[in-house]
């Protein structure tokens, strides 16, 4: 038996501890709210709830241990413990160091049970819920079992349930390197967080998305609470405003995963309907129609056993959606590569959403009858048929999303399988244009939801007389009307891709939305008379509808302004001129470095590129100058995309945006030279220099001016674990041109680093090559035949697109005070949240970029 | 009109889109022989690449021209045609999913899916070769 030096273990045994004590304390009290809830004697009943409210915050307090234990791993660079090893490195700022714990899937089930933890002790300490809380937090503690499992990490008869966190690495991997005592003194730092979630967003959007999936839980367990305690109908009230706060949260979370898909990844926009944006969006739509429901259901009676299937469906959603994403079932469909953590997690996830769809499908349909429902016909002109009409709408359009989605499951269903290869001819896959295949149909969906929310406002519940609403709804479709006519007039919409009938289609929906701004905010101003109180649902309504305009602008009227095919220096070749579709424009760029090349309005140039502070990201600087007819220059600006050159030489592309109020100037590196890999038959000839001395090469000759030590440049950025020598050289070429090269050579624990230099008029490349005996350096120099430096970029152009941000805002704002007034929270609170939040998302969403 | 009239009307609507849907056409996943047995059908190819074979790409040319070699599991070959930039990480690639269509002499494809195995830290034979490689290097 090895005995290994210099490991920490205890951390380790304390994180396992707590997980079993977390797992046996929500299994606990997952039990007793559960008697509790049962229990008819009042005397045993608080006993029970007292019990399992001491069992619940327990459970709490140990997933706050655990998480703390795996922050101060990863913070310690104790690369003993794999995740350590797999998620954290020496060179990673601390801001992702609570990143890097959530880039795994144990970390993300964490977090998820951590948020669970905080809204099962709001719940667990408000005073209101009485009968409530046993029946709602039993479901809680359910769930906080099931997270535990996930990552308990122990075998129970030969299956391993669960992955820990905290195994050892040398138990993980079995390389050789493992059976020596002194292993870790080799094993000097981790692989880090993926270069491309290091970003802010990586930090933020996660927290939040499961914040939103993690309160969905919550009208589930209302619901559930509902049929068990037989008071079928009361629920509604106590769970709204928990449904207002989910549907909030969640909305945010997503269009933040569209924010940070935008701005720093090089998908070309905010919404691709790809499978794991369509997982997170489909809870969402149903909690949108379970609020509605609800609701009606609040003010007339009607709709409660919609709210009943909506509440249950949109948490069975979130782990249905947990199950997509995270067991690879998505693989070949989706560009988000999550990780798959084996079979028996699988196994287990898949468990999870079972433990929840059915039970709560069962009591549902088995309690369907004793749920009141009145049996009078709604009237056609009251409020809570037209919202219910807009629900079921959101629902069937979940319905479809996700069937769509789903077809990854299929192939992989047995029967089903062998069903579709039989009839379609082989396993289905998606169609050639996927995204067309859910606008269309969301189109559609878009107009009739933009109408209802701009009419159905002007209804009354139970019924309304038929002068009241006529009169104000034409005045505002006449004035949505001239709006969209000069929209049409002035900026239209140019999407020819899919046909007229899809045009026409997008200036109805336009409208839809236009009408449904108006509506709304004509009816804040004349109905509810500025009480601004009760305005919330209006205000959501508008942002709702403003974020839909800002959609059909911004996508139908993208474009591609580095067409290399009508700008470009190259004609593009082997292309059949009869087959080449008005929609398939050539994306690419390429621009020659000092070269202005014409892209769209604007010349464009790269200039030059510079280094970053991480090691591998590379800075293209791109100016683009705009100029009248005349020639004088209008504006001009700069964008830095990047790149990042990871270990193995892959790349990963950053862009950058240029923000206008109308418009994003938007740009990414598409096809870089890796230089590391560059062929060159040109081979470097070293020369040994002191300072002062000179050398020559084709075209001059060159001098060594000084040798700087541990410098900091444009291109390189000198950090104190390292030695750093930097060549400041001087090339006079035969022109009489001077011209300045740095090469550097940087020695720290991982080896010698080389940052070539290169003299871009002179075909010239320039290494410090390294040093030798009295104070003299080696400097190689490479006399390139044809060497041009260029990137390959694409830039599109996404006008309105502020709309979309700012449709959000709105709409979450609207949210939050439809909660402060369904909860009756204080002014001052009041004001103080919602400024907060305001000022919190027009920061994040409209400023920080 | 009663509320489950237009429940019945959503219902029918809803059934439309339905069956319009249906009408798409949904496309398959395809060996490269079976794909060159439907010339011109938007099929979809799971692949490796041909490492044999030469990439070709040059971007001063034309940016928007990528020609490669794949092999699929069966052995099947084919020459790929991309118009569109070289993806960064196609050299690396374990595996890949074409989408697009069998044309004369190439396939002509639309959008290429990369599975890297960069992006796969959970891949236990990946982890032993970055520790071994880590390792190896300071123990010199």
């Amino acid at each position: 038996m090895t005995i290994f030096e210099g490991e920490h273990l205890w951390p380790g045994q304390i994180g396992h501890f707590f997980v079993i004590l977390a797992l046996i304390a929500a299994v606990v009290s997952t039990l007793s709210y559960f008697w509790a809830a049962k229990s008819t004697d009042s005397i045993a009943k608080t006993e029970w709830v007292r019990f399992a409210n001491i069992t619940f915050t327990i459970q709490a307090f140990s997933i706050l241990v655990i998480f703390s234990t795996i922050f101060f791993i990863c913070a310690h660079h104790y690369y003993e413990y794999m995740y350590a090893y797999k998620h954290a490195s020496k060179e990673l700022e601390f801001k992702y160091l609570l990143a890097c714990i959530w880039e795994g899937q144990e970390g993300s089930f964490l977090l998820w049970s951590i948020w669970h933890s905080v809204l099962g002790l709001i719940i667990l300490n408000s005073r209101k819920l009485n009968d409530w809380k046993a029946p709602v937090m039993s479901v809680i503690s359910f769930s906080q079992a099931f997270l535990m499992l996930m990552i308990l990490g122990i075998y129970f008869f030969g299956v391993k349930i669960g992955n820990s966190p905290f195994t050892l690495t040398r138990n993980e991997i079995p390389a050789p390197i493992f059976s020596q005592a002194n292993y870790l003194t080799f094993l000097k730092d981790g692989m880090g967080l993926n270069v491309l979630l290091r970003n802010y967003w990586m930090v933020i959007h996660p927290p939040i998305l499961f914040l939103g999936f993690a309160s969905t839980i919550i009208p589930f367990a209302f619901a559930y609470a509902g049929i068990q305690t037989k008071k079928y109908a009361e629920w509604t009230t106590a769970a709204l405003p928990w449904a207002l706060f989910s549907l909030c949260v969640l909305g945010i979370g997503i269009m933040m995963g569209g924010k940070w898909a935008y701005e720093s990844l090089s998908f070309g926009g905010y919404w691709a309907w790809d499978p794991v944006e369509n997982a997170s969006l489909v809870p969402w739509l149903i909690l949108v129609a379970g609020v509605h429901t609800m609701l009606i259901h609040k003010s007339t009676g009607h709709s409660l056993r919609a709210s009943y299937l909506f509440a249950f469906l949109s948490f069975i959603f979130v782990l249905y959606s947990t199950f997509l994403t995270r067991t690879g079932i998505l693989g070949d469909t989706s560009v988000h590569a999550f990780t798959e953590a084996g079979r028996a997690i699988n196994i287990m996830i898949g468990l999870f959403v079972l433990a929840f769809a059915i039970p709560s499908m069962i009591l549902f349909f088995v309690s369907y009858k004793k749920i009141p429902a009145i049996h009078q016909e709604e009237e056609t002109s009251s409020r809570e048929f037209w919202m219910f009409i807009g629900s079921l709408l959101f629902f069937f359009a979940a319905l479809f999303i996700i069937t769509i989605t789903s077809i990854p499951v299929y192939s992989k269903t047995p029967f089903l399988k062998d069903l579709i290869i039989k009839i379609h001819g082989g396993p289905l896959a998606m169609p050639e244009d996927a995204e067309f295949l859910y606008n269309k149909v969301m189109i559609l969906v878009a107009i009739i939801i933009g109408t209802l929310t701009a009419i159905s406002q002007y209804f009354k519940y139970k019924s309304t007389p038929k002068k009241f609403y006529l009169k104000k709804l034409i005045l505002i479709k006449i004035v949505a009307l001239v709006v969209t006519l000069l929209f049409y007039k002035i900026l239209p919409f140019t999407f020819y891709n899919h046909g007229v009938g899809f045009l026409i289609a997008i200036y109805l929906a336009f409208f839809a939305a236009i009408f449904a701004v108006i509506a709304n905010a004509i009816y804040i101003i004349s109905v509810l008379k500025n009480s601004f109180k009760s305005a919330g649902g209006s205000i959501a309504h508008i942002g709702f509808a403003v974020m839909i305009a800002g959609i059909l602008i911004s996508s139908s009227n993208k474009t591609v302004i580095s067409d290399s095919s009508v700008n470009g220096i190259n004609v593009p070749i082997g292309k059949d001129p009869m087959s080449k579709k008005k929609d398939d424009p050539t994306e690419n760029l390429t621009l020659v470095r000092q070269l202005p090349t014409k892209m769209g309005d604007y010349q464009v140039t790269y200039e030059k590129d510079s280094l970053g502070h991480e090691k591998g990201r590379k800075f293209y600087h791109l100016n683009f100058a705009k100029k009248d007819p005349a020639g004088t220059e209008i504006e001009s600006f700069q964008l830095q995309p990047d790149v990042y050159l990871m270990k193995d030489n892959n790349m990963s592309s950053n862009p950058d945006t240029k923000n206008y109020l109308t418009k994003d100037i938007f740009t990414y590196i598409s096809f870089a030279i890796n230089e590391s890999t560059n062929t060159d038959t040109a081979q470097f000839r070293e020369t040994e220099m002191a300072e002062g001395d000179t050398g020559y090469y084709r075209n001059g000759f060159f001098i060594l001016n000084q040798v700087i030590k541990n410098p900091t440049t444009e291109k390189y950025h000198y950090n104190s674990n390292s030695v750093a020598l930097m060549a400041d050289v001087t090339f006079y070429g035969k022109d009489g041109m001077h011209y300045k090269a740095s090469p550097v050579i940087q020695a720290d624990s991982l080896g010698l680093l080389q940052i070539d230099d290169t003299v871009y008029a002179q075909n010239l490349y320039v290494k410090f090559a390294g040093v030798s005996e009295n104070k003299k350096i080696k400097l190689g120099i490479k006399e390139s035949q044809s060497f041009i430096d260029f990137v390959t970029v694409k830039a599109y152009i996404f006008p309105y697109i502020n709309l979309v941000w700012l449709g959000l805002i709105i709409m979450a704002i609207g949210i939050l005070m439809s909660i402060i007034h369904r909860k009756k929270i204080p002014l001052l609170t009041a004001t103080l949240l919602l400024i907060l939040a305001t000022a919190g998302l027009f920061y994040m969403f409209l400023l920080a970029n | 009109m009663k509320r489950m009239h237009i429940i019945i009307l959503i219902g029918i609507v809803s059934s439309i889109i339905g069956l319009l849907m249906f009408s798409v056409d949904f496309s398959t996943y395809d060996t490269v022989d079976s794909a060159k047995n439907k010339p011109g059908k938007f099929v979809h190819l799971i692949a490796k690449l041909d490492k044999s074979q030469p990439i070709i790409y040059d971007p001063i040319k034309d940016p928007n021209y990528l020609s490669f070699y794949i092999v699929d599991s069966l052995g099947g070959k084919t020459r790929v045609e991309y118009h569109n930039s070289k993806p960064g990480d196609l050299e690396k690639s374990e595996r890949m999913v074409l989408k697009g269509s069998m044309g004369k002499e190439s396939f002509e494809c639309k959008e290429i899916l990369l599975k890297c195995p960069s992006k796969y830290k959970d891949d236990k034979k990946k982890l032993e070769k970055e520790v071994t490689e880590q390792t190896s290097q300071k123990s010199i």
